[in-house]
């Protein structure tokens, strides 16, 4: 997919002014409330004319306040995932998912409903009703409308941001699946750094309307650690859990991490540790209360406002950890130089559990 | 004692048939009118809501002497329909004009709640899921504004029932063509001795209203809950 938007617009005081060209599957829109990403989404799919400029996808022109061109929303197959699923509360699971089907062109229908339904698992929903569905429920019939509709780009706008934590980290993988699965490509809008990296590879910062950075995902949270209050978010795919001394102990690339006993009912999963809970020692330490200590090559630095962040190489993994300029120089943290990371048990928060049918209960 | 006159019985069906015909009628147009208010941007639109809503401000019988003044034989309307031979002023129709004119804005109004309450991300999502906008209104707007259509419906159908500052204008009070209920009633109470033909008439009104501001509840009741 490749997209160019050179668009303005503005409502009272607040003033939109993007200027992207974007090419790829995976791309993401990064900011905070207000920033004006859903703006911008809204421009692209034609539910909102801008003031001036020009939108191109693929080739095609979408709107051009030079050429007096303005595709409208039915015409440009841009379909939308929204924030709160916007299903129709008059019809059925299954009307629901056809509803964009029956209106696409004959020769743009490639999507397999069957297919769709099973990849979604929502065979046994099809006949229910909206109102007796859960959130998940909700959102998955959401994006298997969306995705009917054989679109040529999908907007997910906070497609997850009504749901809560458990509900957000199950959502995702099928987020991801339909659209590689049927590739479609999308455009994924959200104020989580931890969503852009498990959807995106390549991300649009704005700020105040303005799109402010362009760069992979990874690089973006990199760029924000030193802003957030939560630092960098490493995320760990931990597996084959079993208890020991009161603790579960988990193998993460190679290596055994040790969590606190809470997480007894998962086996593996997917987990995030902070950059700020993870402390470093220049030497091994004789004694120390954190459960975990790894010795680690220090792959490379760089900085985030008045932070550094450590990259380390720890086994088959890597982890990044905060410190400030001058821990680094006392440590002489360099590239190359050996270091030792500590983290509590207590420091790992789980975003999803891989093994049960959780979904299904969505 | 309870009793009704064969012209009772006339006026009854008259009255339900100015009212059924004249509500028919007005639902396109109310249903337009609602759509323009809620979900179109125009200028004139607040000019637009005031001439909707101005029948419920005015007295019926200016709103009669108006449609007098319009449909009458040298009305501006009127004159022309008098040379294509259509007569319309103390006719059956004049009854229909005058109910439709007086209970329109209780129609768009409940019929405006119904379609504000629609969620204009459905709208949006309708939209970028291919459907034109006359798509959007047959499939999304007027199946959800189902409620609105039947509570504003039952209320004009109520209004109608109990129209009469208008239609004696326009209609006047002719037992078998133009003489509805409260046309009847307002007959009956002018002699002293017909006391009890204008109650069992009123007793048929206070029903027939009764059992359409019931519907008309349940409706209200169905949106709320809907919202």
């Amino acid at each position: 997919m490749q997209l160019s938007m050179t668009v303005k617009k503005s409502f009272g005081t607040f003033n939109l002014s993007a200027d992207m060209k974007v090419s790829g599957d995976r791309i993401g829109i990064f900011g905070a409330s207000g920033s004006g990403k859903s703006t911008l989404v809204n421009m692209l799919a034609g539910l909102l004319q801008p003031d001036s400029g020009e939108i191109v996808l693929g080739g095609d022109t979408l709107f051009s306040s030079t050429r007096g061109i303005n595709l409208r929303p039915e015409q440009r197959r841009i379909s939308m995932v929204f924030q709160q699923h916007g299903l129709f509360p008059h019809l059925s699971v299954k009307n629901n998912l056809l509803y964009g089907f029956k209106r696409c062109p004959a020769e743009h229908r490639t999507i397999d409903f069957d297919t769709l339904v099973a990849v979604l698992k929502l065979g046994t929903l099809l006949e229910r009703s909206i109102t007796n569905l859960s959130g998940g429920e909700k959102q998955r019939v959401a994006l298997g409308r969306a995705i009917m509709a054989n679109p040529r780009l999908l907007l997910m706008d906070e497609p997850l941001s009504a749901l809560d934590d458990t509900l957000r980290f199950q959502i995702i993988p099928y987020l991801k699946s339909v659209s590689e699965r049927f590739g479609i490509p999308y455009l994924f809008i959200s104020h989580s750094l931890v969503e852009m990296r498990l959807m995106t590879d390549s991300a649009l910062l704005i700020e105040s309307g303005q799109i402010v950075e362009q760069t992979t995902s990874e690089q973006l949270a990199r760029i924000r650690m030193g802003q957030s209050p939560v630092g960098y978010i490493n995320l760990l795919e931990l597996s084959d859990m079993t208890e020991r001394d009161g603790m579960c102990a988990y193998r993460w690339k190679g290596i055994e991490v040790l969590l606190s006993a809470q997480n007894r009912e998962t086996t593996s999963g997917l987990f995030e540790l902070s950059s700020k809970d993870i402390i470093l020692f220049k030497k091994h330490p004789e004694a120390i209360s954190a459960r975990n200590l790894l010795e680690c090559r220090v792959s490379s630095l760089f900085e985030s406002g008045r932070k550094l962040g450590v990259e380390l190489e720890c086994g088959e993994g890597s982890l990044v950890a905060e410190i400030v300029p001058e821990a680094a120089l006392e440590l002489g943290i360099k590239a190359g130089v050996t270091i030792h990371a500590a983290f509590k048990a207590s420091a790992f928060r789980r975003l999803s559990k891989s093994d049960g049918d959780t979904i299904n209960n969505g | 004692m309870f009793s009704l006159a064969p012209t009772d019985y006339d006026a009854i069906r008259l009255s339900l048939q100015v009212s059924i015909t004249a509500t028919l009628l007005s639902l396109p147009f109310g249903f337009a009118v609602a759509y323009l208010i809620t979900f179109a941007k125009f200028r004139g639109k607040m000019l637009l809501e005031v001439l909707v809503n101005l029948p419920l401000t005015l007295p019926p019988v200016v709103i009669g002497y108006f449609l007098l003044l319009l449909l009458g034989k040298h009305g501006w309307l009127g004159s022309l329909l008098n040379e294509a031979g259509i007569r319309l002023i103390f006719t059956l129709k004049a009854a229909v004009i005058a109910s439709a004119v007086v209970g329109f804005p209780l129609l768009v109004r409940s019929l405006r709640i119904g379609m504000e309450g629609i969620d204009p991300l459905l709208i949006n999502a309708s939209r970028t899921l291919g459907a034109r906008w006359h798509d959007t209104l047959l499939t999304v707007i007027l199946p959800l504004s189902g409620p609105g259509l039947l509570a504003g419906s039952s209320l004009m159908f109520a209004r109608s029932l109990g129209e009469f500052g208008a239609t004696i204008i326009v209609a006047g009070n002719i037992p078998g063509v133009t003489q509805t209920i409260p046309l009847a009633i307002y007959e009956y109470s002018s002699s002293p001795a017909n006391e009890m033909m204008a109650l069992s008439l009123c007793l048929v009104s206070v029903a027939i209203s009764m059992i359409v501001l019931f519907l008309h509840e349940m409706m209200s009741k169905k949106m709320a809950r809907r919202d």
